[in-house]
């Protein structure tokens, strides 16, 4: 899936996070920030960049403010931002478990 | 015995909500993907609840899983439907269920995903939510209109204006509340009432549970989980009324072993009924406890 346009999905509040994608000409960009990020920096980036590539996502920017979210809300932030920004939206759900 | 006297209402789109609330214990928790949730954010709560389903807690717990969502005639329902039954939902609650033929409609789309996605045919059940006059007149077809159905509940807020009124003493839902009752239990389902909204009224609260105990209902819907624990004591048994129905069940034994067909219990008559209202309160102190 290719990202097109800038989007945003998830909250600031505790158990959830921010999730900011852009276009990027290759390859993926993560940022992430996280009060959490010595414990689970690499296991939230992990996450990310494996819901991404499910999506096959491999061009974007995609910053994360993680404010403890578990995986599965991980997941379903980044699906949604994934959703939102790109060219057509074809994954289907068993794509999404 | 199922018990189903709490059934908490939880934002879709609440990532901590979502994550958390099996700590509370309700009989069932319902992920609402309408009323509650924004029209921008619908995209996001489905993907949310769809993997909130699927959290082990959640599936492990033995606690129901309810879905609310957003009705088929929107841009989102049939979205919705096809997350959460893929997702593996226990309950689907359809909002604003006006005739029979809504059901119907759910009934074959529900059947049609769980051909798609090797679910078992059958498996998810549903609820009706009916939330005004149409749905109140036709709450015996509704309540007969599916072998999925596992209750119907009233929903107050759209009933009411429906009505033309507003929520008062409780005097504006009498009507509704005999009729959603009496199609449930013509149709051997559950029937649930409607929230009580001001949470902070712990007195109203339980005044109204009363009610909806008398009159019959099996449970309630719940916007706070502080009402949970009111609730489920309220629905306990006393200890008196578990004291007295082990005696009468007991009686009854006796007279049935000595081949008695009037059973007295200190001078009072025992008849079928009695005895059977006796079981049904030791089953419900087997499985809830009894009130504190």
């Amino acid at each position: 899936m290719k990202i097109v346009r800038e989007a945003l999905a998830g909250t600031l509040e505790s158990s959830d996070l921010m999730v900011r994608i852009a276009p990027r000409a290759a390859g993926l960009e993560i940022v992430l920030q996280s009060e959490v990020i010595h414990q689970f920096g690499a296991q939230i980036e992990a996450v990310a960049r494996e819901t991404l590539e499910k999506l096959g996502v491999d061009a974007a920017q995609v910053i994360i403010e993680d404010k403890g979210a578990l995986d599965c809300v991980i997941r379903a932030r980044i699906q949604t931002v994934v959703r939102r920004a790109a060219d057509a939206w074809t994954a289907d759900w068993s794509a999404l478990a | 015995m199922k018990l189903r006297r709490s059934m908490l209402f939880l934002p879709g789109a609440n990532a901590a909500m979502l994550s958390t609330a099996f700590v509370f214990k309700p009989d069932s928790i319902m992920f609402d993907l309408e009323d509650a949730v924004s029209l921008r954010e619908k995209d996001a709560a489905r993907i949310l609840v769809f993997h909130a389903l699927q959290m082990p807690i959640y599936r492990e717990s033995g606690m129901e899983t309810v879905v609310r969502i957003n009705p088929l005639s929107s841009p989102f329902g049939m979205e919705d439907l096809e997350a959460v039954v893929r997702a593996g939902v226990d309950v689907v609650r359809l909002p604003k269920t006006d005739t029979p033929e809504d059901v119907h409609q759910l009934e074959a789309e529900v059947e049609r995903i769980e051909r798609a996605c090797g679910r078992e045919v059958g498996s998810t059940k549903l609820m009706a939510a009916i939330e005004s006059a149409s749905g109140v007149i036709n709450a015996v077809p509704i309540a007969m209109a599916s072998k999925r159905l596992i209750g119907i509940a009233l929903a107050a807020f759209d009933y009411v204006m429906d009505m033309q009124t507003q929520r008062g003493d409780g005097s504006e839902l009498y009507y509704a509340r005999c009729a959603v009752l009496h199609a449930a239990r013509f149709a051997k389902i559950d029937a649930f009432d409607a929230v009580f909204s001001d949470v902070n009224d712990d007195e109203g609260f339980l005044k109204e549970v009363d009610l909806i105990k008398r009159l019959g209902f099996n449970g309630k819907s719940l916007i706070n989980p502080r009402q949970i624990e009111l609730l489920h004591n309220a629905y306990a048994p006393t200890d008196e009324e578990v004291d007295y129905s082990r005696r009468v069940v007991a009686a009854a034994e006796d007279g049935e072993k000595q081949g008695l067909g009037v059973i007295s219990l200190n001078g009072k008559m025992i008849d079928a009924p009695i005895i059977e209202h006796a079981r049904m309160v030791l089953r419900r102190a087997a499985a809830s406890g009894t009130r504190k």
